[in-house]
């Protein structure tokens, strides 16, 4: 699971849950895999991200160190801020591990890099 | 699926089931079956009408090992696969889908946020959540919590396209029911609806946004269209394939052909006249 995954991702499907976001993360193995830069397309995505949740999740996945703390203006111009957010977003990736509901406590499972959102039949 | 020659698999087993680990392998290494699902998929991708030269966010919704996804990635757009089926998906992750994959159940609702796909695509899936495989499942039920969260996932003004394979009309009438219940307009394509074999039907679903028309089928001169309800009887004729024919430029069939392509996409089309294409005299 990539972080730009991971920045959709809702726990909200679950019954009761209002937001259910940002799910939080426990991994115990993440791979970097190598994307091609496609500087429009993350341009495109930066609007539709919730920064602080970007961060949080570099962080749980010790990926933090280079992404800025704030989306810097004129970003569609900035390479240099592109490229660490293409690097966090794309190329980061959640192996296994879990996401965990911040309302329910609820824990989904990540195995072989893809989260299992399957609810149980009193979550429905 | 070539369902005509194989029976409905939707009647031998629950998804999660059908779709093991052999049946994915098998699946997915059959060329004929690669072939079909990327036409599918392209012809369905062509109905969302994506803004030109931009790469967007799409979901595909039964992604299965990622046949249909692969187009998306061809035309330069990045996307998000949901699948019941883990094995399927374990075949995406083993060819190296570029992509990423979530194991879910459309009848549980989308997990995402508000506003976050572009687009969505569902390749021969949809029919599967018309079944109660499970003592809870109602399904009228699970497909209104499917759309109205695949609504929310959209921005406002995308498209959702269904290449689906209903059993009969009636599940075809409860699944649009849903749909529009949910908020989505839209309505039925369908290609080639007068041939057995290459006929193929198409759910187009607009997620709010201004007032969008409905694209046309191939091989058609009428598409179904009803702001709330759909019908599915309505007389269709046919007409010769237009593409590939070579009048000149300019040309009264030459307008003519390039508005029928753009009506087979959804564009704002003029309406053909008598004046359609008419040499106008010269002005003094
Ligand atoms: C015929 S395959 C199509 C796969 C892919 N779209 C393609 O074109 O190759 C149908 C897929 O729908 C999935 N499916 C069936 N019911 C589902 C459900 N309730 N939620 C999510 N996926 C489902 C199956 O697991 C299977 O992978």
């Amino acid at each position: 699971m990539k972080l730009l995954t991971h920045n959709m991702l809702t726990s909200k499907i679950i019954k009761g849950v209002q937001q259910g976001y940002p799910l939080g993360i426990t991994a115990t193995k993440v791979d970097v895999k190598e994307v091609d830069f496609n500087p429009d397309f993350v341009s495109r995505m930066i609007p539709k991200l919730d920064w602080p949740a970007l961060c949080k999740a570099a962080e749980d996945v010790g990926h933090s160190a280079e992404l800025p703390k704030e989306v810097v203006p004129e970003y569609e111009t900035n390479e240099e801020f592109l490229k660490k957010a293409h690097h966090v977003l794309l190329q980061v990736e959640v192996i296994e591990g879990n996401l965990v509901c911040p309302e329910s406590g609820r824990k989904f499972p990540v195995n072989n890099g893809i989260p299992n959102m399957l609810l149980n039949e009193d979550e429905v | 699926m070539a369902h005509s020659s194989h029976g409905r698999p939707e009647r031998s087993a629950p998804p999660e089931i059908f779709y093991s680990e052999q049946e994915a392998r098998k699946y997915t290494s059959n060329s004929r079956m690669i072939e079909i699902q990327s036409h599918l998929s392209e012809r369905a991708i062509e109905l969302l009408r994506l803004p030109d030269d931009q790469p967007c966010f799409i979901l595909d919704i039964g992604c299965g090992s990622g046949l249909s996804g692969e187009c998306l990635t061809d035309q330069g757009h990045y996307w998000v696969g949901i699948d019941i089926s883990q094995p399927m998906l374990d075949v995406a992750v083993e060819r190296e889908i570029e992509c990423d994959l979530i194991l879910g159940d459309m009848g549980f609702g989308m997990p995402f946020k508000a506003g976050t796909f572009d687009g969505a695509i569902s390749i021969s899936a949809l029919q599967w959540l018309c079944n109660a495989d499970k003592k809870f499942h109602n399904p009228p039920k699970r497909l209104y919590q499917f759309f109205s969260t695949l609504y929310a996932s959209l921005s406002r003004g995308a498209r959702a396209i269904f290449q689906l394979y209903p059993e009969n009309s009636a599940q075809l009438e409860l699944i649009t029911h849903q749909a529009m219940k949910a908020g989505f307009t839209g309505g039925l394509v369908i290609d080639f609806p007068n041939s057995t074999k290459a006929k193929k039907i198409f759910l187009c679903l607009f997620a709010g946004g201004a007032s969008q028309q409905l694209p046309k089928g191939l091989g058609t001169e009428t598409t179904i269209e009803r702001k709330n309800q759909i019908s599915f009887t309505e007389k269709r004729e046919r007409v010769k394939q237009i593409r590939g024919s070579k009048n000149p430029k300019g040309s009264k069939n030459w307008i003519l052909e390039k508005k029928e392509r753009r009506r087979r996409q959804g564009k704002e089309v003029r309406a053909d006249t008598k004046y359609t294409g008419r040499k106008r005299k010269p002005v003094f």
